[in-house]
């Protein structure tokens, strides 16, 4: 059996290596899945659904899906855009997401990708949730009102056993992603700005290191999420 | 054929929005040109004198004359648009939300650590003085809004555009630079 394998997405031929997940097999071939919950280097976890392809037809997450021979991918129809949208819009309405306020306005990738499918007003009804800012940790502020629980932060950020230092509490629709009250002197300085650094939208906060980055020089000021890989895609052809 | 009629408000807004209306800086001469102003805080007319044909919103409904203004100009334009993140979503008078009107109160009236000079410890409730509500409301959970121009303010060349775009029928490119939340 060959070590690559061929597939198409939206009928562009590509390549890749057998068993890469579908996002990062699209972004060596220079096309942009949009993601969230996924991260680089992460094991990924395929829970907020914003990769949504359909992948023969059926609707898949491309960061949990392993490419094969063959496979046909629709990644930029109007309908899944339309749906992943959406998704956008219900994690806007569902925390409180006050962006001219928020230390991570212009790097965010919520707000990039809300930026990128044009979102102008969310179509679901603003919950306005309680949620509560804790800033009980000596290194970070915990801001509940914008977490996403895309769990990032509870997969990337261990101690030197594996242990994770981010954690679940309580449970359903008040869950909350805190800092373990036992592992949270684990937290070093770099694993702190790690933490803020993987954090997709401004739910983890290193303190006195908010609003550092000027207006005009923030990662989604100029050009938007995704760019970089479909500019790959550009010079290749 | 007449220009069209414009008419604009601030509800729970900062004026901000208007400050940024302000800042397309000699296209305001075009304006002119191109549109009637009505009812608007720019030209202080305070009641409308005839139907428009667009009302700009900037600012949520956090009390009852907010709303009442709100249907005032339902009622009177062809075409509402919420202007900023305050009309859109609450904006930052919205973060109050979460938290009940009485404790909000006593914060701003009793225990606040700004608060001098009250000792007879009241909480303003005239009857002139518009109700709060229990919450700051996006102005489209209140009338229907037609168009929606995010921005805190939304960008100059955002509300330029849409404008001509709104008076010439031609459709409005939202370039990525100007479509921003903050
Ligand atoms: S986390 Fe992102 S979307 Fe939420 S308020 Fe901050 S910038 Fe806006
Ligand atoms: S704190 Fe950030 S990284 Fe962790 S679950 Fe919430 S949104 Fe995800
Ligand atoms: S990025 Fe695939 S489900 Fe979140």
């Amino acid at each position: 059996m060959s070590q690559f394998v061929k597939f198409t997405i939206d009928t562009i031929e590509c390549m890749a290596t057998r068993g890469q997940y579908l996002v990062d097999a699209a972004r060596e071939n220079g096309i942009f899945i949009p993601t969230l919950c996924n991260y680089p280097g992460v094991k990924p976890k395929g829970s907020c659904r914003i990769c949504t392809v359909k992948v023969n037809g059926k609707l898949m997450t491309a960061c949990t899906t392993p490419v094969a021979e063959g496979m046909n991918v629709e990644n930029e129809s109007a309908e899944i855009n339309d749906l992943r949208k959406s998704i956008i819009e219900l994690l806007f309405v569902e925390g409180n997401h006050f962006c001219p306020a928020c230390e991570k306005s212009g790097s965010c990738e919520l707000q990039a990708l809300a930026y990128r499918f044009k979102m102008l007003v969310p179509r679901f009804p603003f919950q306005f949730p309680y949620r509560s800012v804790d800033a009980s940790h000596p290194k970070i502020i915990k801001d509940h009102n914008r977490c996403i629980l895309c769990k990032r932060c509870i997969r990337a950020i261990t101690d030197d056993s594996g242990r994770s230092i981010f954690a679940y509490r309580k449970r359903g629709i008040g869950v909350e992603v805190v800092v373990d009250p036992k592992l949270g002197k684990q937290l070093t300085d770099e694993l702190a700005q790690k933490a803020m650094d993987i954090c997709p939208v401004g739910s983890i906060l290193v303190k006195e290191k908010g609003f550092n980055v000027p207006i005009g020089a923030r990662r989604y000021d100029k050009s938007p999420i995704g760019s970089d890989i479909e500019s790959m895609q550009i010079s290749k052809i | 054929m007449s220009k069209p009629i414009v008419a604009t408000t601030s509800l729970a807004g900062c004026f901000g929005c208007h400050m940024s209306v302000l800042d397309i800086d000699e296209r305001i001469l075009e304006l002119i040109e191109l549109v009637e102003f009505n009812k608007s805080p720019i030209n202080d007319i305070k009641k409308f004198t005839k139907k428009c044909d667009i009302g700009l919103i900037e600012g949520g409904c956090c009390n009852s004359e907010n709303v009442h203004v709100l249907r005032d100009f339902r009622e009177h334009c062809k075409i509402l648009v919420s202007v900023g993140e305050c009309a859109i979503m609450g904006g930052l008078p919205a973060m109050r939300n979460g938290i009940p009107i009485r404790e909000c109160l006593e914060e701003a009236y009793l225990n606040g650590p700004t608060v001098v000079g009250n000792e007879e410890g009241i909480i303003p409730n005239d009857p002139e003085l518009p109700m709060l509500l229990d919450k700051v409301y996006p102005c489209h959970e209140i009338v229907k809004i037609d168009y929606f121009l995010p921005g805190c303010p939304p960008r100059a060349d955002l509300i330029w555009e849409a404008l001509v775009a709104l008076v010439t029928g031609d459709e409005m490119k939202l370039p990525y630079e100007v479509l921003k939340f903050d």
